[in-house]
């Protein structure tokens, strides 16, 4: 029988590559890529030393490739990931809402546009560095997306957006193991990048000035406006709503002798609601934009547990569906900075439910 | 699992000829002499360097001490772009040149762009075609440089070199030619095409990588490139890398001699190429002209596919192809070239450049069109516009 193909995506870093290795060491047919996403001419991000997907990441990735004997290809996403993430991501902003980019980048570039490439090509999957791990249930007929065994690398929250046909088609190596595990195994092949550090920040706003970035991109200016308390009553002047986010606290240049946290953006009035702690607390929530994971759809009343952002902790809360399509959750004790524009992600202990994005 | 390999990217780089390899070989240990030393090994240096020279010179008819070698054919369009700009500044600031030249050409100009200068970019027809008589129109009192290469690196166009050379000479302008493509695979001679300076680049026709030459017609006003020492006249200051250099010399050499049968063979390969996919793969069209193009050329536009996934698939058989110039990353941009043809961007993406060598066979194009064919099909059955097509309903 033929070896099984599968292209990973190579982003030059240490996670990547171990899945590479995995792969390649478990017998499958493996081919190295790196998603091309920035144009020549953006020099800034193109030259950054740590960007997932800089010019120097195409480099660290070959490198790897070359190490590991695999065949290795840069493809190019410039323009849909232009269109699918970063104009979402200043869109988003626009409308005073606080996307997440990686989601979109995760749904529509990789497990979309790079899969239906794989798949054209005759390649039978597509893997990644991600930790989360997909197995297949027999009694639910179902692929499941599971945590990863270590709690604090989970990356699920990223990808509640997978469908059937693209967990079907999707390898996540690395699930089982913890970070200090790969990077041990990056250390035991020799790899080049094993001591490269995490990447953090959004990998196209390198300095994480946000407002700057939507500015520049977007030719558009930051209007200043009122921040208003939950009455209406002005409180002072906002430098532009781009610049905040719900329950944000810091960097609100106003003083009004007591702690105060933004409570909501209306994007339609050009104000930015401040409120005291307590009023950053909502007991509900509304999600749309769904996709489900562990059950074909959400039929009536489901005890989960509800994440609210990347960094958030999980909470006990019941979701329902709506007659539009929406979800309506409801937590049992109210939740810190209910964020419009990130999205909710639904656990049953260990597998991933679903999810969709906070209205 | 591959069953052949078959290299069809000689635009691209071609492999060392044996000849030319076992000319260079001594010179990198036995004959290891400075070229600038007084003694014997330093003088057999400087000898293998002026042999090479006149050979070069015999190639374009030129005369040897016309010729300069450099780093690289970009080294030598560089040198030539800004050399005759900055030499001409106080009589001019004005550059002429066409919209699908190579980006050593392309972005050097852009470069003094953003020091002063005006550039022309002039179109090109639907063929890649530059008029001449948009070239005479273009000129203006303060013109110092018309630079228009002369045969185009991703669709072959060979442009009408001699006529814009004669439209320069009237007006006393100085021609420059990027040559890189054309050198060893068409006739050159820069008297009578009125060249005045002209970039070749060793490793496109048989020779080694790192060396090229520049061609500057005696009297010509240029600043030096390299400031140094007193070498190539003390215009371009190194120490020479006389095996590259002396292998350029023998590639040129044999490279002229044998240009007619080459020619022949190639173009053989071509037409039957082009003939081939034009009737077997529906939905393509072949980017050039379909005469007045390098006898190694061919470039097609495959409607409805990405070139990128194409040449994945061919890669994964064994065919070496590309999609127009290679750049830094590796991954594909849509061509400027197919835009300037006025290509739309989906198409300009989806192209598939086959350039042939001397080493390639009838065998060759056999395994090409037993393994094109189906990659084709197989893309185009994964094409959502493809579907639309299929189904009779083109206007989505």
């Amino acid at each position: 029988m033929p070896k099984k193909k599968v292209m990973v995506g190579m982003s030059g870093g240490v996670d990547s590559s171990v899945a590479a290795a995995i792969l390649l060491e478990k017998g499958y047919d493996v081919i190295g890529v790196t998603m091309k996403i920035w144009p020549e001419s953006n020099s800034e991000t193109r030259l950054r030393e740590d960007g997932c997907c800089s010019l120097f990441a195409v480099e660290d990735a070959r490198r790897v490739a070359d190490k590991l004997g695999i065949p290795y290809y840069v493809l190019n996403f410039i323009d849909l990931f232009e269109d699918k993430v970063i104009n979402y991501f200043t869109g988003e902003y626009l409308r005073g809402r606080t996307p997440n980019p990686c989601i979109a980048c995760n749904r529509f570039v990789k497990f979309e546009a790079l899969l239906h490439k794989a798949v054209s090509m005759g390649i039978d999957y597509i893997a990644t560095g991600h930790y989360a791990k997909i197995v297949y249930d027999d009694s639910l007929g179902r692929y499941l997306l599971k945590k990863a065994v270590t709690a604090s690398k989970d990356q699920t929250y990223a990808l509640y957006t997978l469908t059937q046909k693209q967990l079907a088609r999707t390898l996540m190596p690395l699930g089982d193991f913890t970070k200090e595990q790969v990077r041990a195994k990056a250390k035991e092949l020799g790899l080049p990048v094993a001591s490269k550090p995490d990447s953090q920040e959004i990998c196209f706003v390198p300095d994480n000035d946000y407002g700057k970035f939507i500015c520049e991109n977007t030719g558009k200016k930051a209007e200043e406006g009122d921040f208003v308390d939950i009455n209406g009553n002005v409180l002072g002047r906002h430098k532009g709503i781009i610049h905040y986010t719900v329950g944000q606290r810091k960097g609100l240049g106003i003083a009004l002798g007591k702690p105060m946290y933004v409570v909501r953006i209306d994007a339609e009035n050009n104000r930015v609601v401040l409120g005291e702690e307590n009023e950053v607390f909502s007991s509900e929530l509304i999600a749309d934009d769904l996709n489900f994971i562990s059950i074909d759809r959400l039929e009536g009343e489901k005890r989960v547990k509800a994440k609210i952002r990347y960094s958030a902790k999980e909470a006990d809360a019941v979701i329902s569906p709506l007659e539009d399509g929406k979800v309506k959750v409801v937590f049992d004790t109210p939740q810190r900075a209910v964020t419009p524009g990130q999205s909710v992600v639904f656990y049953d202990g260990d597998v991933v439910v679903g999810g969709g994005i906070i209205q | 699992m591959t069953e052949r390999y078959v290299y069809l990217d000689h635009a691209a780089t071609t492999p060392v000829k044996e000849e030319v390899l076992e000319a260079m070989l001594p010179f990198f240990k036995d004959k290891f002499g400075n070229p600038s030393s007084i003694y014997s090994i330093g003088r057999e240096s400087k000898k293998a360097i002026e042999d090479a020279r006149e050979k070069v010179a015999a190639a374009i008819g030129a005369q040897s001490k016309e010729i300069f070698f450099t780093g690289s054919g970009t080294e030598a369009d560089n040198w030539a772009i800004k050399g005759i700009a900055y030499a001409n500044r106080q009589k001019g600031n004005h550059i002429i040149t066409s919209s699908i030249e190579h980006h050593a050409v392309l972005h050097t100009c852009q470069y003094l762009e953003s020091d002063g200068f005006e550039v022309t970019y002039l179109p090109v027809d639907e063929n890649g075609l530059v008029d001449p008589e948009q070239v005479r129109n273009a000129i203006k009192p303060n013109t110092t440089l018309i630079t228009i290469m002369f045969a185009n690196n991703e669709i072959g166009t060979i442009q009408p070199i001699a006529e814009i050379g004669k439209i320069a000479r009237e007006k006393g302008i100085c021609f420059h030619t990027d040559a890189v493509q054309a050198v060893g695979s068409v006739h050159i001679n820069v008297e009578d095409m009125n060249i005045d300076l002209l970039s070749m680049s060793a490793h496109k026709f048989y020779g080694p990588k790192g060396v090229g030459a520049l061609y500057i017609r005696k009297g010509t006003k240029i600043t030096s490139f390299l400031h140094g020492g007193a070498q190539e006249r003390a215009r371009r200051a190194s120490t020479e890398n006389v095996a590259g250099i002396v292998g350029l010399g023998k590639a040129i050499e044999l490279a002229a001699r044998n240009i007619d049968e080459n020619a022949k063979k190639l173009m053989e390969l071509r037409d039957r190429t082009i003939e081939e996919v034009i009737k077997k793969i529906p939905f393509v069209r072949l980017n050039g002209d379909r005469n007045r193009r390098l006898p190694g050329n061919v470039n097609f536009s495959f409607e409805y596919i990405e070139g990128e996934s194409l040449l994945l698939m061919l890669d994964m058989k064994g065919i070496a192809a590309s999609s127009g110039s290679a750049c830094t990353s590796g991954s594909l941009d849509p061509s400027h070239v197919l835009l300037a043809i006025g290509l739309p961007h989906e198409i300009a993406h989806g192209s598939l450049r086959l350039t042939f060598g001397v080493d390639n066979t009838h065998e060759d194009i056999d395994y090409l069109m037993e393994v094109l064919p189906p990659i084709v099909e197989r893309l185009r059955e994964m094409s959502p516009l493809y579907e639309n097509v299929k189904r009779g309903n083109k206007n989505v």
